[in-house]
């Protein structure tokens, strides 16, 4: 095992045996220092809070808590913490912080939320820190405080030219009261030292040589491998099955039927968790283990088994017309506005489901022993997985230890429990540590994919070409049915929940605005898909703006911002407000990066598309040509974005890279099918995700802030399909409606 | 395959596993050496690339019988010290996001290396297609195999 894990199970045990409360509680107060009650001869460690450990060796650790899935929340965490502690760099070490949800908040990942979380608490924690070093130096040389500062790794008393490093002034700060978190003075933005500043990631290095440790590589002793047989449909169950011949493969060691699990209820909180069970094949090797599965005989009931992509969007086009379940915004009379304009535009828009496909496939590793279970994953939300596998083994959380490990990647899928669930359940059938891998074929059809969606709307313009009404039908599968109760259900405010970002806030201005919503039931699992409602709200908002535009003889940039107010906050109070001065500089800004408006070569195009998610703003323009035979070709993506303050420029830089890419793969190629209730992709040679031939040249532009950071792993994907669907209309005259593109519908005739 | 001998990173390892054993899984399971990733087992995704007699091979459709007495090359041993120029490249570019398909990226890009230390960036996309990335750090790996490239020579 890692170092990592080594100091981590030391802290798990220190923080489970009732004896060292005291530790526990110093460990987490954070406003109080103390001392470790430790024995002769072992070093002093100054730790004011739960973040921060220094050591008399000048050695700074710093404990992360989000997890790492490629978003670099190590390196940011750290340089957030170390600014304000005035740290020496090159000093600093992060290790993951334990999961210990008693002492730690925010074990857990998702909506884009790392950074925004990891500002206000981290900043508090340097200086904490700090205030404590400076106090403790000043009571070392017996002089007031305000004549000491600090600087780089130590404290100095410029009067007398006296400097202490914090690794000198460990044994002091640990026995002071150490101020309080809440009111200790924090930096201006203009002596941020870190904060802003582009710093190479703390877990590059180790991601250029294989020594990295995701969750598919733990190895521990005795450690065995298992893979799993599932029902290929949806709502499907086990049989029966015949594992004569399974067991006869070398290095098998055992085969046993894996139950389903459904609802979960822990204490107030329960959900459904959606394993549907099926058979472990449990071997001393993964390729044995794979072996053995392909010789399984089982017998599946297929269930339903009948649902098709065709027959969902029957329902999907049905319900685009039926009466809604829910109205969620309903301003003005568009109706009447729509009906008094001097033009009206209809448009209808489609998106299918889609796949995380991680490249590392799900996989979870248990240990289940006599007094404790051990759990290693590669996962997005450590704290819940002790509480869920706590539940499932009716053993006090205390007892689960678990490891959250690099993912390689997440984009959602890892906020699942599913495959921990699983994992769990093959292992405590035996008395080894048990791996369970899920191949790439068991990923691509277990998934919880995108919702599909279906768009309907229409927009009315005046004989000036300004918008007089704006109506937004979202019809789609919504994320909220495959988790919650019948209870929850009911509501069909709740059931719409998941499925309204990015449509229900935007920025253009009309008196009448009206957004509502239809469900489809589909037996297709689905979830959280980096940027979530936003990945196709995004895509409908944007590309409807752009028909409007031309419909309305303008230039769609043009456009934009005179439908944009200069300054003003629009909310409904579901999400953040809206800016529309921060949204209107980086569609300014991405136009002049992008030279809009001058001239392209024939079959070239240029789209626009600009949103806002997760409190940052992101314009994409698009630059596209289109082949003879309707193929196109992305040549280039200009990107301004405003996440308030950047606090890592070049981590921001590449979240915008990659959310491009990321996207662009669905708009090109990518779709989930389905057929007899079966996902009918399985690898990707079915489920074509973007290559490097495809990525195009990108320029990002940051637009200099000192707000509050916002999210990046996920705003850079909404606005980037339509930005290409419109450059498309630019080059071509034809409107994408459905992606992926059909190049069919572009080639010349 | 009892007793077979598979040379790995220059070290000599008796294995025993049956010759259809794919190498990648002899690498992980059997030798430990988890730094080559599986992504598809198909040799769609490029994760699992190993150098065989210093050709980028996938090593999920590699079986370990076929290997012979060929020197095989995982990213552990790509340099002894992190000092390949691909590696100190990937690192001045900050390449890796989640990092997970890296080592099959690097190798492939070291193949790529040797057989054509000055590649035209159409020639990078042609040899490097094979590799997906879903982070998608399609661009700095262009930018990182080109600065290794350049300082590398």
């Amino acid at each position: 095992m890692s170092t990592e894990t080594i100091a981590n199970r030391r802290e798990f045990l220190k923080a489970t045996t009732g004896s060292s409360a005291a530790y526990i509680l110093g460990f987490c107060l954070p406003g109080r220092a103390h001392a470790e009650s430790r024995s002769e001869g072992e070093a002093a460690i100054f730790k004011p809070n739960a973040w921060l450990r220094i050591t008399p060796d000048d050695r700074i650790t710093i404990l992360v808590e989000n997890p790492e899935m490629g978003q670099g929340p190590r390196t940011m965490e750290a340089m957030i913490l170390a600014d304000e502690l005035e740290a020496d760099w090159s000093a600093i070490r992060v290790e993951q912080a334990p999961v210990i949800p008693e002492i730690y908040h925010h074990l857990k990942t998702g909506g884009s939320g790392g950074t925004e979380w990891a500002w206000d608490n981290l900043r508090q924690a340097g200086a904490q820190a700090r205030e404590t070093l400076v106090s403790a130096a000043a009571e070392r040389w017996g002089v007031a405080k305000a004549d000491c500062r600090a600087s780089n790794g130590a404290v100095l008393h410029d009067p007398t030219k006296r400097r202490f490093t914090y690794g000198a002034l460990v044994e002091t700060a640990s026995k002071l009261e150490a101020v309080k978190a809440d009111a200790v003075p924090l930096k201006a933005p203009s002596e941020f030292r870190f904060i802003g500043k582009p710093r190479p990631r703390l877990d590059v290095p180790a991601k250029t040589d294989g020594s990295a440790k995701f969750g598919i590589d733990v190895r521990a002793p005795n450690m065995l491998f298992a893979v799993m047989a599932r029902c290929p449909q949806f709502g499907g169950k086990l049989v029966s099955f015949d594992a004569a011949a399974a067991k006869a493969v070398p290095g098998v060691r055992a085969v046993f039927e894996v139950p389903p699990i459904r609802w979960l209820q822990m204490g107030n909180f329960g959900r459904d968790i959606n394993s549907a069970g099926g058979v472990a094949v449990i071997s001393d090797s993964t390729w044995a283990a794979l072996k053995g599965r392909q010789t399984l005989k089982v017998s599946w009931d297929k269930g339903a088994g009948d649902e098709t992509t065709e027959s969902l969007r029957k329902q999907l086009l049905k319900q685009a017309a039926a009466p809604p379940s829910y109205v969620a915004v309903n301003q003005g009379d568009v109706l009447q506005a729509l009906a008094g304009s001097s033009k009206k535009v209809e448009a209808t828009y489609e998106l299918p489901f889609q796949a995380h496909a991680t490249m590392e496939p799900m996989n979870t590793t248990v240990h289940v022993r006599d007094d404790r279970i051990e759990v290693w994953s590669p996962t997005q939300i450590g704290e819940i997985h002790r509480q869920e596998i706590a539940q499932l083994a009716g053993t006090p959380p205390e007892k689960v230890l678990v490891h959250m490990m690099f993912c390689g990647g997440s984009f959602g899928r890892r906020y699942q429990w599913d495959y921990v669930a699983q994992a769990w359940q093959v292992a405590k059938e035996m008395k080894q540590p048990v791996q369970l891998l899920w191949t790439r074929e068991d990923d691509m059809q277990h998934d919880f994919y995108r919702p599909y969606s279906y768009h309907r709307m229409s927009g009315g313009l005046d004989e000036r070409g300004a918008l007089t009404a704006w109506s937004h039908r979202i019809v789609s599968t919504p994320i909220r049915a495959v988790f919650d109760s019948p209870e929850e259900l009911k509501d069909p405010k709740h059931v719409a929940s998941q499925e309204l970002s990015g449509a229900r806030v935007i920025p253009y201005e009309t008196a009448n605005f009206r957004l509502d919503y239809a469900p489809v039931h589909s037996v297709v699992p689905r979830a959280w898909w980096r940027s979530v409602a936003s990945s196709f709200n995004g895509f409908a908002v944007e590309c409807f703006v752009d028909e409007l535009a031309h419909a309305a003889g303008r230039d769609p940039y043009e456009f934009r911002l005179s439908l944009v107010p200069e300054t003003q906050k629009v909310a409904d109070g579901g999400d953040a407000p809206l800016d529309t001065s921060r949204f209107r500089a980086v569609l300014k800004l991405a136009a002049e990066k992008a030279g809009w408006g001058k001239p392209l070569p024939a079959g070239h195009g240029r789209g626009l598309a600009c949103f806002y998610s997760f409190d940052s703003y992101i314009a994409h323009v698009a630059e596209v040509s289109v082949k003879e035979d309707g193929t196109i070709r992305v040549n280039r993506i200009v990107s301004a974005v405003d996440c308030g303050t950047a606090v890592n420029p070049d981590g921001v830089r590449a979240m915008t890279e990659g959310a491009i890419n990321y996207a662009l793969g669905p708009v090109l190629t990518g779709e989930i099918t389905v057929k007899d209730g079966a996902v009918e992709q399985s690898n990707f040679h079915d489920y074509q995700v973007l290559r490097i031939d495809q990525a195009p040249d990108i320029e990002v532009y940051i637009v200099p802030s000192n707000e509050k950071p916002g999210g990046m792993g996920e705003p850079g994907v909404p606005p980037l399909a339509p930005a290409v669907s419109n450059a498309v209309f630019a080059a071509t005259g034809v409107r994408l409606r459905r992606l992926p593109i059909d190049p069919q519908g572009l080639r010349k005739a | 395959m009892a007793g077979t001998r598979l040379i790995v990173n220059g070290q000599s390892h008796e294995i025993d596993v049956a010759g259809e054993t794919p190498l990648l899984w002899v690498l992980r399971d059997t030798l430990g050496l988890t730094g080559t990733k599986y992504g598809c087992g198909m040799g769609l995704c490029g994760a699992c690339t190993v150098h065989l007699a210093g050709d980028a091979v996938r090593s999920c459709q590699t079986p370990v019988g076929s290997v012979g007495s060929r020197k095989v090359t995982t990213i552990e041993g790509l340099s002894p010290d992190r000092s390949h120029p691909l590696q100190l490249a990937w690192i001045a570019e900050q390449v890796p996001q989640c990092g997970y398909c890296q080592s099959g990226q690097i190798m492939q890009a070291a193949a790529l290396l040797t057989q054509n230390p000055h590649p035209t960036l159409e020639e990078i996309n042609r040899a490097m297609n094979g590799n997906i990335c879903r982070c998608a750090t399609y661009q700095r790996i262009r930018r990182a195999i080109q600065r290794a490239a350049q300082e590398g020579a």
